[in-house]
């Protein structure tokens, strides 16, 4: 990537209702953010969703979005999980196609259909702390 | 109580202490339009949905309460999105009512829908589209009360038909729960306390007071702090009243068409105490030269606008009027301890670039007619307390720079956003705001064309406003800068002096029309203009189309290049 700009971790808090997610979506937009991934799912208490979203911008501007963000009524509180206080853990799923001579023949699944296998990889710096959950307000 | 939505949404608009709205019904709000037949609110039927949200924040801007319009579906919500951006952008509180087709073909295209929270979102502070008739009173309430309180500004909600159909069972919630709205008032003492160690380290202070001073109705805390530490006072274009122009410390208007002094001292400062302004390119020029020595000390109710431009070294958010308060309580306290060192050196700097460099143009006795005699003349016969109203262009900088505002409240126009047309409808507003005043608009001849249909609500409500035209036949700002900017190649400017004749234009709207060429009839005009009292006048003012904003800072230059006026150098200029 050309620009020195930083991956953030933006923990957002928001009220589980619909179009909250546009909201969110759209200031990033309009302040020309470019949102590298997002995950959004309801916390233990149902009034609540929780935004992981993870940036890429220098500190200023994330500052001037995270205020910004911060304005829309929705949002009820944002945290930056920053790399000493925040496990990252990535999942990948893989579809694996070997080429047929060369395949061993498995022994499951049963059938002869040339179908993928799955596998999960996850990284993790080995320096990092127990992971701390964030409880909900 | 069983009450249909459309019932409940009247109600709920009277209990939030609605008298006036502003609106035009169709198909999607026809159900509140009937419950309105029984109402005490006023409605004033306008003639195209954008009147509607220009009046609604002409009467907002007057009085300080929210203006409230009501607008059908579809293209009646889309109509209304420029006065929305133009109220987000100022700041304005307003509360939009759209109608929407019902709930349950939402998504089908159905006729005149739109998705109007879909539209409006980055156009307004929040919006509400409502599902179910029971909640009607909570979002009214909810909209008033982000509309009116933090940083002010438009608001939506978005009825579907059904809803407003629907009965319930009506209550008036007695309080607003929005766990993710709570503005802070008060500033943070630790920095009030820096704020005040900086204020009493300067030797070249300057507070740059914005439009924010108004909405916090801080006017008389900033006299206070004026007379506590003898800072002179920048208003910024938003702010023109907030501090009155005939204080011997107001230095006027600062930024791109701003006054020299007002400028310069910006320039020079080695402190700048914004308060509620917001460092807008329009007054700091090229970023990188602008106050190059001044310490920041920024106060603003919005975080967001705080390190948004320009680094503050003391940032404090909170109500601009808590604020200032606070802070003269610091610097009484400060003073007490300690001597503040003298500004009479500054004064004198200031005082001499004032005889100097005063704003001039030159009126020739047999003519042509120079807009800036004609705002003179208009400011000097005209009680001290009009309101006056501009469009956006030539005009509205003179007008800024030649009125005196001496109290707060009585300059209406569209800063942020520059919406051209914006006058005549927000002039209207501000007369239903305040009927006991005069109210003045000055309006570019390119500007009254976009709105000026809304002048047939004026006559048909009988609400006697004045509009000054001053017209130049061109679009004059536009001109300026292709004459300066673009070697006099004139692209598209050209306006005509009379196509239309405004005056039978006038006269065909119900309002009393004049036309004045020479200088000799301005005053005798003005004074027939405000003779009438039962119907709007239009003067169509004819003005020298050579006429140029002065001074000015091309944009993308540092404020130390300021353009003074050439009359500057002629004898007779003034």
């Amino acid at each position: 990537m050309a620009s020195q700009a930083k991956h953030h971790i933006l923990s957002v808090l928001v009220e589980n209702k619909f179009g909250v997610l546009t909201r969110v979506a759209g200031l990033f937009a309009r302040r020309g953010f470019n949102i590298v991934s997002l995950a959004v799912s309801p916390t233990e208490d149902e009034r609540f969703s929780r935004m992981t979203i993870v940036v890429d911008a220098d500190e200023t501007p994330l500052e001037q979005v995270t205020k910004q963000l911060n304005k829309l009524i929705p949002v009820i509180k944002i945290v930056e999980l920053t790399p000493d206080q925040a496990v990252e853990r990535e999942l990948m799923l893989v579809t694996v196609h070997p080429p047929k001579p060369g395949r061993r023949s498995p022994s499951w699944p049963p059938s002869s259909r040339p179908r993928s296998r799955t596998s999960a990889t996850r990284r993790s710096p080995s320096s990092l702390p127990e992971p701390r959950r964030s409880s909900t307000p | 109580m069983q009450l249909t939505g459309a019932q409940a949404l009247i109600k709920s608009l009277e209990m939030e202490g609605t008298e006036v709205m502003f609106g035009l019904p169709g198909g999607a709000i026809l159900p509140v339009y009937d419950p309105l037949i029984d109402s005490s609110i006023r409605h004033i039927l306008v003639r195209h949905e954008q009147g509607a949200g220009h009046m609604a924040e002409g009467y907002a801007h007057a009085t300080g309460r929210p203006g409230v319009a009501m607008v059908t579906s579809g293209p009646g919500a889309t109509n209304i999105v420029t006065p929305l951006c133009d109220a987000y952008m100022d700041s304005i509180p307003i509360v939009v009512i759209t109608g929407q087709v019902a709930y349950s073909v939402i998504g089908t295209d159905a006729f005149q829908e739109c998705d109007t929270v879909g539209i409006t979102m980055p156009v307004t502070k929040h919006n509400w589209l409502v599902t179910d008739a029971r909640d009607i009173p909570r979002v009214v309430r909810e909209a008033f009360h982000v509309a009116t309180t933090g940083r002010p500004g438009p608001v939506v909600v978005d009825l579907p038909k059904d809803i407003a159909n629907q009965t319930m069972e009506w209550y008036w919630p007695e309080s607003v729960d929005m766990p993710g709205y709570k503005p802070t008032l008060r500033g943070h003492p630790k920095q009030i306390k820096d704020a005040a160690r900086l204020m009493c380290e300067s030797h070249r202070p300057v507070i740059y007071a914005g439009g924010g001073i108004l909405k916090a109705r801080a006017a008389e805390a900033l006299r206070e702090l004026v007379d506590l530490t003898g800072f002179p006072v920048v208003t910024t274009l938003m702010a023109r009243g907030a501090f009155p122009d005939d204080h011997e410390l107001c230095l006027g208007m600062p930024g791109m068409h701003g006054n020299y002094t007002a400028v310069t001292a910006l320039q020079r400062s080695d402190l700048l105490l914004a308060l509620g302004s917001r460092f807008d390119d329009r007054v700091t020029g090229k970023l990188s030269g602008f106050a190059p020595d001044a310490k920041i000390i920024h106060v603003d109710i919005d975080p967001a606008e705080l390190g948004k431009v320009r680094r503050a070294d003391v940032p404090i958010v909170g109500d601009c009027r808590r604020v200032i308060e606070e802070l003269n309580q610091a610097v009484r306290t400060s003073q007490a301890k300690q001597k503040w060192p003298s500004l009479a050196d500054w004064h004198t700097q200031l005082r001499d670039w004032q005889t100097r460099y005063p704003l001039v143009f030159e009126q020739l006795e047999d003519g042509p007619l120079k807009p800036q005699y004609v705002i003179d003349m208009l400011r000097d016969h005209t009680p001290d307390d009009t309101i006056v109203v501009s469009g956006v262009g030539q005009h509205q900088m003179w007008t800024s720079q030649h009125w005196r505002f001496n109290y707060p409240y009585t300059w209406v126009n569209s800063g942020g956003l520059g919406t051209m047309g914006f006058a005549v409808p927000a002039c209207i507003g501000a007369k239903v705001g305040k009927p006991e005043r005069m109210v003045w608009a000055v309006d570019g001849d390119g500007c009254f064309q976009m709105t000026a249909q809304e002048l047939v609500t004026a006559s048909a409500e009988r609400i006697p406003v004045k509009i000054a035209i001053l017209n130049n036949a061109y679009l004059g700002m536009v001109r300026q800068w292709q004459e300066l900017f673009y070697e006099e190649r004139y692209s598209e400017v050209y306006l005509s002096p009379d196509l239309p004749d405004y005056v039978k234009w006038a006269e065909a709207m119900g309002c009393v029309g004049f036309r004045v060429d020479h200088p000799d009839d301005v005053v005798p005009t003005i004074e027939k203009a405000n003779e009438i009292d039962d119907r709007p006048v239009v003067v169509d003012f004819r003005v020298d189309y050579r006429e140029k904003v002065y001074p000015m800072v091309p944009a993308g230059a540092s404020n130390d290049d300021i353009i003074l006026d050439p009359a500057h150098d002629r004898p007779g200029g003034r």
